[in-house]
Protein backbone atom coordinates (compact mmCIF):
# COMPACT_ATOMS: atom_id res chain seq x y z
CA UNK A 1 0.00 0.00 0.00
CA UNK A 2 1.05 3.31 -0.67
CA UNK A 3 1.80 6.42 1.87
CA UNK A 4 -1.15 7.84 0.81
CA UNK A 5 -3.65 5.25 2.02
CA UNK A 6 -2.01 5.29 5.62
CA UNK A 7 -4.94 7.27 6.88
CA UNK A 8 -7.69 6.33 4.59
CA UNK A 9 -10.16 8.76 3.46
CA UNK A 10 -12.40 9.44 0.37
CA UNK A 11 -13.73 13.16 -1.34
CA UNK A 12 -15.54 14.61 -4.18
CA UNK A 13 -16.56 17.37 -5.77
CA UNK A 14 -18.81 17.67 -8.83
CA UNK A 15 -20.18 20.56 -10.74
CA UNK A 16 -24.32 21.85 -11.01
CA UNK A 17 -26.35 24.45 -12.05
CA UNK A 18 -25.07 27.68 -10.12
CA UNK A 19 -23.48 25.44 -7.67
CA UNK A 20 -20.97 22.76 -6.90
CA UNK A 21 -20.28 20.49 -4.37
CA UNK A 22 -17.68 18.71 -1.95
CA UNK A 23 -17.87 15.95 0.11
CA UNK A 24 -15.57 13.85 2.19
CA UNK A 25 -15.82 10.96 4.79
CA UNK A 26 -14.71 11.87 7.97
CA UNK A 27 -12.19 8.61 9.44
CA UNK A 28 -8.86 9.16 10.89
CA UNK A 29 -7.16 5.82 11.02
CA UNK A 30 -3.43 4.05 11.11
CA UNK A 31 -3.77 1.82 8.51
CA UNK A 32 -6.18 -0.48 10.04
CA UNK A 33 -6.97 0.98 13.29
CA UNK A 34 -9.53 3.78 13.54
CA UNK A 35 -8.62 6.38 15.81
CA UNK A 36 -11.39 9.06 15.60
CA UNK A 37 -14.32 9.60 13.31
CA UNK A 38 -14.66 13.83 13.15
CA UNK A 39 -11.56 14.44 11.02
CA UNK A 40 -11.97 17.32 9.03
CA UNK A 41 -10.52 17.35 5.32
CA UNK A 42 -12.15 20.04 3.55
CA UNK A 43 -11.60 23.40 5.08
CA UNK A 44 -12.93 26.85 3.94
CA UNK A 45 -10.60 29.08 2.09
CA UNK A 46 -13.21 32.31 1.50
CA UNK A 47 -16.64 32.39 1.78
CA UNK A 48 -17.46 30.47 -1.57
CA UNK A 49 -14.24 28.33 -1.98
CA UNK A 50 -13.11 25.20 -0.54
CA UNK A 51 -10.16 22.79 -0.82
CA UNK A 52 -9.99 19.07 0.48
CA UNK A 53 -6.87 17.43 0.73
CA UNK A 54 -7.08 13.96 0.91
CA UNK A 55 -4.00 11.87 1.87
CA UNK A 56 -1.50 11.26 4.60
CA UNK A 57 -3.00 13.47 7.39
CA UNK A 58 0.00 15.53 8.79
CA UNK A 59 0.24 16.33 5.35
CA UNK A 60 -3.03 17.34 5.33
CA UNK A 61 -2.44 19.97 8.09
CA UNK A 62 0.48 21.29 7.05
CA UNK A 63 -0.65 21.88 3.46
CA UNK A 64 -3.91 23.50 5.07
CA UNK A 65 -1.73 25.75 6.98
CA UNK A 66 0.87 27.00 4.45
CA UNK A 67 -2.22 27.67 1.76
CA UNK A 68 -4.18 29.79 4.73
CA UNK A 69 -0.95 31.61 4.82
CA UNK A 70 -0.22 32.22 1.46
CA UNK A 71 -4.10 32.89 0.92
CA UNK A 72 -4.69 35.50 3.39
CA UNK A 73 -1.13 37.33 2.47
CA UNK A 74 -2.24 36.99 -1.33
CA UNK A 75 -5.53 38.77 -0.07
CA UNK A 76 -4.20 41.34 2.66
CA UNK A 77 -1.44 42.50 0.01
CA UNK A 78 -3.50 42.62 -3.39
CA UNK A 79 -6.77 43.97 -1.26
CA UNK A 80 -9.08 41.60 -3.01
CA UNK A 81 -10.12 38.05 -2.42
CA UNK A 82 -8.46 35.29 -4.28
CA UNK A 83 -10.55 33.65 -7.04
CA UNK A 84 -10.44 29.49 -7.29
CA UNK A 85 -8.01 29.60 -10.54
CA UNK A 86 -5.59 31.65 -8.50
CA UNK A 87 -6.12 29.20 -5.69
CA UNK A 88 -5.14 26.66 -7.45
CA UNK A 89 -2.11 27.88 -9.34
CA UNK A 90 -0.87 28.80 -6.07
CA UNK A 91 -1.61 25.24 -4.86
CA UNK A 92 -0.16 23.52 -7.82
CA UNK A 93 2.99 25.55 -7.73
CA UNK A 94 3.16 25.03 -3.98
CA UNK A 95 3.10 21.25 -4.48
CA UNK A 96 5.35 21.14 -7.55
CA UNK A 97 8.23 23.07 -5.80
CA UNK A 98 8.18 19.83 -3.68
CA UNK A 99 8.70 17.68 -6.89
CA UNK A 100 11.35 15.83 -5.61
CA UNK A 101 10.03 15.67 -2.12
CA UNK A 102 6.28 15.43 -1.96
CA UNK A 103 3.64 16.04 0.14
CA UNK A 104 1.30 12.91 0.33
CA UNK A 105 -2.01 14.93 -0.68
CA UNK A 106 -4.33 14.80 -3.66
CA UNK A 107 -6.13 18.10 -3.23
CA UNK A 108 -9.34 18.66 -4.23
CA UNK A 109 -10.63 22.52 -5.23
CA UNK A 110 -14.43 23.58 -5.34
CA UNK A 111 -15.96 26.86 -4.98
CA UNK A 112 -17.75 29.46 -6.95
CA UNK A 113 -16.19 33.04 -8.63
CA UNK A 114 -16.48 35.80 -6.00
CA UNK A 115 -17.90 38.07 -8.98
CA UNK A 116 -18.87 36.07 -11.54
CA UNK A 117 -20.34 32.96 -9.39
CA UNK A 118 -18.98 31.05 -12.02
CA UNK A 119 -19.08 27.16 -10.70
CA UNK A 120 -15.12 25.92 -10.74
CA UNK A 121 -13.90 22.63 -9.66
CA UNK A 122 -10.50 20.98 -10.03
CA UNK A 123 -8.24 17.70 -8.35
CA UNK A 124 -4.64 17.36 -9.00
CA UNK A 125 -1.98 14.77 -8.51
CA UNK A 126 0.69 15.31 -5.44
CA UNK A 127 2.92 16.75 -7.97
CA UNK A 128 0.62 19.59 -8.84
CA UNK A 129 -0.67 18.55 -11.90
CA UNK A 130 -4.23 20.31 -12.58
CA UNK A 131 -7.04 18.31 -14.22
CA UNK A 132 -10.23 20.51 -14.82
CA UNK A 133 -12.97 18.68 -16.33
CA UNK A 134 -16.41 19.87 -16.65
CA UNK A 135 -18.36 17.18 -14.46
CA UNK A 136 -16.44 15.84 -11.37
CA UNK A 137 -13.80 15.30 -9.37
CA UNK A 138 -12.62 12.45 -6.96
CA UNK A 139 -9.60 11.56 -4.65
CA UNK A 140 -8.43 9.41 -1.87
CA UNK A 141 -8.01 5.91 -1.74
CA UNK A 142 -11.50 5.01 -3.31
CA UNK A 143 -10.72 7.16 -5.95
CA UNK A 144 -11.47 4.08 -8.25
CA UNK A 145 -14.75 3.11 -7.01
CA UNK A 146 -15.96 7.38 -7.26
CA UNK A 147 -14.59 7.58 -10.63
CA UNK A 148 -17.17 4.37 -11.31
CA UNK A 149 -20.05 5.97 -9.06
CA UNK A 150 -19.62 9.74 -10.36
CA UNK A 151 -19.67 8.39 -14.06
CA UNK A 152 -23.17 6.93 -13.58
CA UNK A 153 -24.91 9.15 -11.66
CA UNK A 154 -23.64 12.37 -12.62
CA UNK A 155 -25.96 14.51 -15.24
CA UNK A 156 -25.53 17.83 -16.53
CA UNK A 157 -27.52 20.95 -14.59
CA UNK A 158 -28.28 19.49 -11.43
CA UNK A 159 -29.63 22.07 -8.58
CA UNK A 160 -28.28 22.67 -5.33
CA UNK A 161 -30.98 19.61 -4.04
CA UNK A 162 -30.30 17.04 -6.45
CA UNK A 163 -26.69 17.65 -6.15
CA UNK A 164 -26.44 16.86 -2.55
CA UNK A 165 -28.06 13.78 -3.38
CA UNK A 166 -25.89 12.48 -5.92
CA UNK A 167 -22.69 14.01 -4.41
CA UNK A 168 -24.22 11.69 -1.20
CA UNK A 169 -25.12 8.80 -2.84
CA UNK A 170 -22.12 8.64 -4.95
CA UNK A 171 -19.72 8.99 -1.99
CA UNK A 172 -21.78 6.18 0.39
CA UNK A 173 -21.99 4.18 -2.30
CA UNK A 174 -17.66 4.03 -3.21
CA UNK A 175 -16.68 4.00 0.16
CA UNK A 176 -18.67 1.49 1.34
CA UNK A 177 -16.43 -0.59 -0.81
CA UNK A 178 -13.06 0.71 0.24
CA UNK A 179 -12.04 -0.59 4.01
CA UNK A 180 -9.71 2.72 5.16
CA UNK A 181 -12.52 5.17 4.09
CA UNK A 182 -15.91 6.06 5.54
CA UNK A 183 -17.28 6.47 9.17
CA UNK A 184 -19.38 9.79 8.29
CA UNK A 185 -19.29 11.87 5.94
CA UNK A 186 -19.90 15.90 5.26
CA UNK A 187 -21.26 16.92 2.24
CA UNK A 188 -20.96 21.24 1.37
CA UNK A 189 -23.47 22.75 -1.01
CA UNK A 190 -21.56 25.57 -2.27
CA UNK A 191 -24.67 28.28 -3.92
CA UNK A 192 -24.15 31.74 -4.51
CA UNK A 193 -26.08 33.00 -1.16
CA UNK A 194 -24.95 29.88 1.09
CA UNK A 195 -23.33 27.18 1.76
CA UNK A 196 -24.93 24.39 3.11
CA UNK A 197 -23.09 21.83 5.45
CA UNK A 198 -24.71 18.08 5.60
CA UNK A 199 -23.60 15.90 7.93
CA UNK A 200 -24.90 12.07 6.45
CA UNK A 201 -25.88 8.99 8.09
CA UNK A 202 -23.71 6.35 6.90
CA UNK A 203 -22.38 2.42 7.42
CA UNK A 204 -19.85 2.70 10.95
CA UNK A 205 -18.11 -0.85 9.79
CA UNK B 1 15.40 38.57 11.32
CA UNK B 2 12.18 37.01 9.76
CA UNK B 3 8.91 37.99 10.65
CA UNK B 4 5.69 37.94 9.11
CA UNK B 5 5.83 41.37 8.41
CA UNK B 6 9.47 40.67 6.98
CA UNK B 7 9.31 36.98 5.32
CA UNK B 8 12.63 35.80 4.45
CA UNK B 9 12.78 35.40 0.68
CA UNK B 10 12.17 32.16 -0.84
CA UNK B 11 14.48 30.71 -2.29
CA UNK B 12 13.97 29.92 -5.96
CA UNK B 13 13.66 26.12 -7.36
CA UNK B 14 13.01 23.25 -6.18
CA UNK B 15 12.56 22.52 -2.12
CA UNK B 16 14.24 19.32 -0.54
CA UNK B 17 12.32 19.54 2.45
CA UNK B 18 10.42 16.79 2.67
CA UNK B 19 13.23 14.19 0.95
CA UNK B 20 14.50 13.10 4.20
CA UNK B 21 11.13 12.04 5.68
CA UNK B 22 9.72 10.55 2.65
CA UNK B 23 13.09 8.19 2.56
CA UNK B 24 12.84 7.26 6.07
CA UNK B 25 8.96 6.10 4.98
CA UNK B 26 9.63 4.52 1.89
CA UNK B 27 12.43 2.22 4.00
CA UNK B 28 9.94 1.48 6.17
CA UNK B 29 8.05 -0.40 3.35
CA UNK B 30 5.65 2.63 2.17
CA UNK B 31 5.73 2.24 -1.64
CA UNK B 32 5.79 6.32 -3.07
CA UNK B 33 3.01 7.25 -4.84
CA UNK B 34 2.76 7.34 -8.44
CA UNK B 35 2.19 10.73 -10.31
CA UNK B 36 0.26 11.45 -13.41
CA UNK B 37 1.40 10.43 -16.23
CA UNK B 38 0.40 11.16 -19.88
CA UNK B 39 0.63 7.82 -21.62
CA UNK B 40 0.51 9.51 -24.32
CA UNK B 41 0.28 9.72 -28.44
CA UNK B 42 2.06 13.08 -29.50
CA UNK B 43 3.07 14.31 -33.16
CA UNK B 44 4.95 16.53 -35.81
CA UNK B 45 4.86 16.95 -38.91
CA UNK B 46 6.37 19.70 -41.15
CA UNK B 47 4.20 20.65 -43.98
CA UNK B 48 4.69 23.47 -47.14
CA UNK B 49 3.92 26.23 -45.00
CA UNK B 50 4.75 25.51 -41.58
CA UNK B 51 4.43 22.73 -38.66
CA UNK B 52 1.27 20.62 -37.84
CA UNK B 53 1.58 19.33 -34.08
CA UNK B 54 -1.05 16.79 -33.08
CA UNK B 55 -1.69 15.25 -29.47
CA UNK B 56 -4.86 12.67 -28.02
CA UNK B 57 -5.87 13.57 -24.58
CA UNK B 58 -6.01 11.19 -21.99
CA UNK B 59 -4.05 11.13 -18.48
CA UNK B 60 -3.69 8.42 -16.82
CA UNK B 61 -3.11 7.59 -13.09
CA UNK B 62 -1.48 3.83 -13.66
CA UNK B 63 -3.96 2.13 -14.93
CA UNK B 64 -6.96 4.87 -13.62
CA UNK B 65 -8.20 7.15 -17.24
CA UNK B 66 -7.32 10.28 -14.66
CA UNK B 67 -8.45 12.98 -17.30
CA UNK B 68 -10.71 12.22 -20.78
CA UNK B 69 -10.06 15.47 -22.21
CA UNK B 70 -6.35 17.21 -21.25
CA UNK B 71 -4.52 19.37 -23.15
CA UNK B 72 -1.52 18.66 -24.08
CA UNK B 73 -0.42 20.75 -26.51
CA UNK B 74 1.26 23.73 -24.51
CA UNK B 75 1.54 27.54 -26.10
CA UNK B 76 5.10 28.20 -25.68
CA UNK B 77 4.71 31.73 -27.87
CA UNK B 78 2.96 33.51 -30.06
CA UNK B 79 5.27 31.46 -32.99
CA UNK B 80 5.75 28.10 -31.05
CA UNK B 81 3.59 25.57 -29.53
CA UNK B 82 4.79 22.61 -27.81
CA UNK B 83 3.62 18.69 -26.76
CA UNK B 84 4.24 16.79 -23.84
CA UNK B 85 4.30 12.98 -22.48
CA UNK B 86 5.59 11.53 -19.43
CA UNK B 87 4.95 12.80 -16.35
CA UNK B 88 2.15 15.65 -16.75
CA UNK B 89 3.08 18.09 -13.98
CA UNK B 90 6.54 18.41 -15.12
CA UNK B 91 5.45 18.53 -18.91
CA UNK B 92 3.18 21.48 -17.51
CA UNK B 93 5.70 23.33 -16.01
CA UNK B 94 8.30 22.85 -17.53
CA UNK B 95 6.37 24.13 -20.45
CA UNK B 96 5.26 27.21 -18.71
CA UNK B 97 8.51 28.02 -17.24
CA UNK B 98 10.26 27.69 -20.60
CA UNK B 99 7.11 29.97 -22.10
CA UNK B 100 7.97 33.01 -19.56
CA UNK B 101 11.58 33.25 -20.19
CA UNK B 102 11.15 32.80 -24.01
CA UNK B 103 9.21 35.86 -23.69
CA UNK B 104 11.93 37.77 -21.18
CA UNK B 105 14.06 36.83 -24.01
CA UNK B 106 11.99 38.72 -26.64
CA UNK B 107 11.38 41.59 -25.00
CA UNK B 108 15.13 41.93 -24.56
CA UNK B 109 16.23 41.03 -27.96
CA UNK B 110 13.06 42.86 -29.71
CA UNK B 111 12.91 39.83 -31.93
CA UNK B 112 10.43 36.90 -32.76
CA UNK B 113 12.41 34.14 -30.37
CA UNK B 114 13.44 31.47 -33.19
CA UNK B 115 12.88 27.40 -32.76
CA UNK B 116 15.90 26.60 -32.06
CA UNK B 117 16.68 28.94 -28.57
CA UNK B 118 13.75 27.49 -26.89
CA UNK B 119 15.16 23.81 -27.99
CA UNK B 120 18.30 25.12 -26.86
CA UNK B 121 16.93 26.36 -23.53
CA UNK B 122 14.72 23.14 -22.95
CA UNK B 123 17.20 20.57 -23.33
CA UNK B 124 19.72 22.67 -21.46
CA UNK B 125 16.96 22.63 -18.33
CA UNK B 126 16.35 19.01 -18.89
CA UNK B 127 19.72 17.86 -18.95
CA UNK B 128 20.87 19.39 -15.75
CA UNK B 129 18.22 17.24 -13.89
CA UNK B 130 19.97 13.86 -15.74
CA UNK B 131 16.35 12.63 -16.85
CA UNK B 132 14.59 13.14 -13.67
CA UNK B 133 12.21 15.33 -14.71
CA UNK B 134 10.47 13.06 -16.82
CA UNK B 135 9.07 15.52 -19.94
CA UNK B 136 9.27 14.36 -23.39
CA UNK B 137 8.51 16.80 -25.41
CA UNK B 138 7.69 17.66 -29.34
CA UNK B 139 8.55 21.43 -29.92
CA UNK B 140 7.23 22.85 -33.42
CA UNK B 141 7.14 26.46 -34.69
CA UNK B 142 7.92 28.85 -37.43
CA UNK B 143 10.41 31.63 -37.25
CA UNK B 144 12.53 34.48 -38.88
CA UNK B 145 14.75 31.14 -41.09
CA UNK B 146 11.33 28.82 -41.65
CA UNK B 147 9.50 25.95 -40.14
CA UNK B 148 11.17 24.12 -37.31
CA UNK B 149 10.32 20.89 -35.64
CA UNK B 150 12.41 19.16 -32.72
CA UNK B 151 11.80 16.08 -30.42
CA UNK B 152 13.28 16.92 -27.13
CA UNK B 153 14.57 13.73 -24.39
CA UNK B 154 14.09 13.70 -21.11
CA UNK B 155 18.25 13.11 -20.35
CA UNK B 156 18.22 16.81 -22.86
CA UNK B 157 19.39 15.23 -26.26
CA UNK B 158 17.47 16.47 -29.17
CA UNK B 159 16.34 15.51 -32.39
CA UNK B 160 15.77 18.23 -35.24
CA UNK B 161 13.29 16.09 -37.93
CA UNK B 162 10.55 16.45 -40.60
CA UNK B 163 8.05 14.48 -38.91
CA UNK B 164 8.07 12.82 -35.64
CA UNK B 165 6.33 10.80 -33.07
CA UNK B 166 6.65 10.38 -29.14
CA UNK B 167 4.54 9.00 -26.17
CA UNK B 168 3.59 5.51 -25.52
CA UNK B 169 1.98 5.46 -28.42
CA UNK B 170 4.36 6.79 -30.68
CA UNK B 171 4.90 3.56 -32.84
CA UNK B 172 1.61 3.20 -33.72
CA UNK B 173 1.75 6.95 -34.73
CA UNK B 174 5.16 6.41 -36.82
CA UNK B 175 3.57 3.35 -38.63
CA UNK B 176 0.96 6.02 -40.34
CA UNK B 177 3.71 8.41 -40.99
CA UNK B 178 6.49 6.00 -42.13
CA UNK B 179 3.98 4.74 -44.98
CA UNK B 180 1.92 8.15 -45.97
CA UNK B 181 4.81 10.99 -45.36
CA UNK B 182 6.15 13.29 -48.24
CA UNK B 183 8.03 16.40 -48.56
CA UNK B 184 5.15 19.39 -49.27
CA UNK B 185 1.99 18.31 -48.06
CA UNK B 186 -0.90 20.62 -48.40
CA UNK B 187 -2.38 21.11 -45.20
CA UNK B 188 -5.61 19.48 -45.53
CA UNK B 189 -3.33 16.53 -46.18
CA UNK B 190 -1.13 17.68 -43.27
CA UNK B 191 -4.15 17.49 -40.87
CA UNK B 192 -5.86 14.32 -42.00
CA UNK B 193 -2.33 12.87 -41.36
CA UNK B 194 -1.78 14.03 -38.15
CA UNK B 195 -5.40 12.99 -37.04
CA UNK B 196 -5.18 9.58 -38.51
CA UNK B 197 -1.76 9.01 -37.15
CA UNK B 198 -2.99 10.26 -33.48
CA UNK B 199 -6.62 8.18 -34.24
CA UNK B 200 -3.94 5.21 -34.37
CA UNK B 201 -2.08 5.73 -31.02
CA UNK B 202 -5.82 6.13 -29.38
CA UNK B 203 -7.09 2.78 -30.71
CA UNK B 204 -4.22 0.69 -30.37
CA UNK B 205 -2.25 1.85 -27.13
CA UNK B 206 -4.14 2.04 -24.32
CA UNK B 207 -2.54 4.56 -22.85
CA UNK B 208 -3.39 7.04 -25.17
CA UNK B 209 -7.43 8.24 -25.67
CA UNK B 210 -10.11 10.18 -26.41
CA UNK B 211 -10.14 13.10 -28.63
CA UNK B 212 -7.73 14.62 -31.22
CA UNK B 213 -6.10 17.91 -30.89
CA UNK B 214 -4.65 19.97 -33.55
CA UNK B 215 -2.44 22.37 -33.69
CA UNK B 216 -1.24 24.20 -37.17
CA UNK B 217 1.24 27.21 -37.37
CA UNK B 218 1.87 28.82 -40.18
CA UNK B 219 4.45 32.02 -40.98
CA UNK B 220 2.71 34.65 -38.82
CA UNK B 221 -0.71 32.89 -37.88
CA UNK B 222 -1.87 30.02 -35.61
CA UNK B 223 -4.49 28.03 -35.98
CA UNK B 224 -5.11 25.63 -32.73
CA UNK B 225 -7.97 23.49 -33.19
CA UNK B 226 -8.66 21.86 -29.66
CA UNK B 227 -10.92 18.69 -30.19
CA UNK B 228 -10.37 18.46 -33.93
CA UNK B 229 -11.97 14.97 -33.83
CA UNK B 230 -13.81 13.27 -31.22
CA UNK B 231 -12.76 9.93 -31.71
CA UNK B 232 -14.63 8.64 -28.58
CA UNK B 233 -18.04 9.50 -27.63
CA UNK B 234 -19.73 8.97 -24.20
CA UNK B 235 -22.87 6.95 -25.04
CA UNK B 236 -26.07 8.35 -24.49
CA UNK B 237 -27.74 7.46 -21.39
CA UNK B 238 -30.82 6.59 -22.08
CA UNK B 239 -32.78 6.22 -18.30
CA UNK B 240 -31.41 8.78 -15.13
CA UNK B 241 -29.83 6.99 -12.43
CA UNK B 242 -30.90 9.60 -9.98
CA UNK B 243 -31.92 9.46 -6.93
CA UNK B 244 -34.95 10.72 -5.19
CA UNK B 245 -34.58 13.73 -3.00
CA UNK B 246 -34.60 12.45 0.39
CA UNK B 247 -32.78 8.95 0.00
CA UNK B 248 -30.05 10.27 2.54
CA UNK B 249 -30.20 10.44 5.75
CA UNK B 250 -29.52 13.46 7.12
CA UNK B 251 -27.80 13.77 10.49
CA UNK B 252 -26.93 17.90 10.85
CA UNK B 253 -27.94 20.62 8.41
CA UNK B 254 -25.55 24.15 8.83
CA UNK B 255 -26.46 26.81 6.93
CA UNK B 256 -23.75 29.87 6.21
CA UNK B 257 -25.15 32.60 4.47
CA UNK B 258 -22.78 34.60 1.83
CA UNK B 259 -22.96 38.28 2.27
CA UNK B 260 -23.18 40.03 -1.25
CA UNK B 261 -19.71 42.04 -0.35
CA UNK B 262 -20.52 45.38 -2.66
CA UNK B 263 -17.42 47.64 -3.23
CA UNK B 264 -18.08 51.00 -4.24
CA UNK B 265 -15.87 52.46 -6.14
CA UNK B 266 -15.03 56.26 -5.52
CA UNK B 267 -13.46 58.02 -8.92
CA UNK B 268 -10.02 59.61 -8.05
CA UNK B 269 -8.99 62.68 -10.46
CA UNK B 270 -5.41 61.79 -11.81
CA UNK B 271 -2.85 62.97 -10.41
CA UNK B 272 -1.00 65.97 -12.45
CA UNK B 273 1.35 67.41 -10.74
Amino acid sequence: MSILGYNGGAMVAMKGDKCVSIAADKRFGIQAQTITCDFKKVFDMGPRLYVGLPGLATDVQTVMEKLRFRKNLYELKENRTMTPEVFGAMLSSMLYEKRFGPFFVEPVIAGLHPTTHEPFICNMDLIGCINQPDDFVVGGTASAQLYGMCEALWEPNLGPEDLFETTAQALINAFDRDAISGWGATVYIIEKDKVTVRDIKTRMD
Amino acid sequence: MTSILCPEIPKPGFSFDNCQRNATLESKGFAVPKATKTGTTIVGIIYKDGVILGADTRATEDTTVADKNCEKIHFLAPNMYCCGAGTAADTEMTTQMISSKLELHRLFTNRVVRVCTANQMLKQYLFGYQGYIGAALILGGVDSTGPHLYSIYPHGSTDKLPYTTMGSGSLAAMAIFESRWKPDLTEEEGIQLIRDAIAAGIFNDLGSGSNVDVCVIRKGSVDYKRTYDEANKKGVRQASYRYPRGTTKVLDTKVFTVEETVHQLETESMDTA
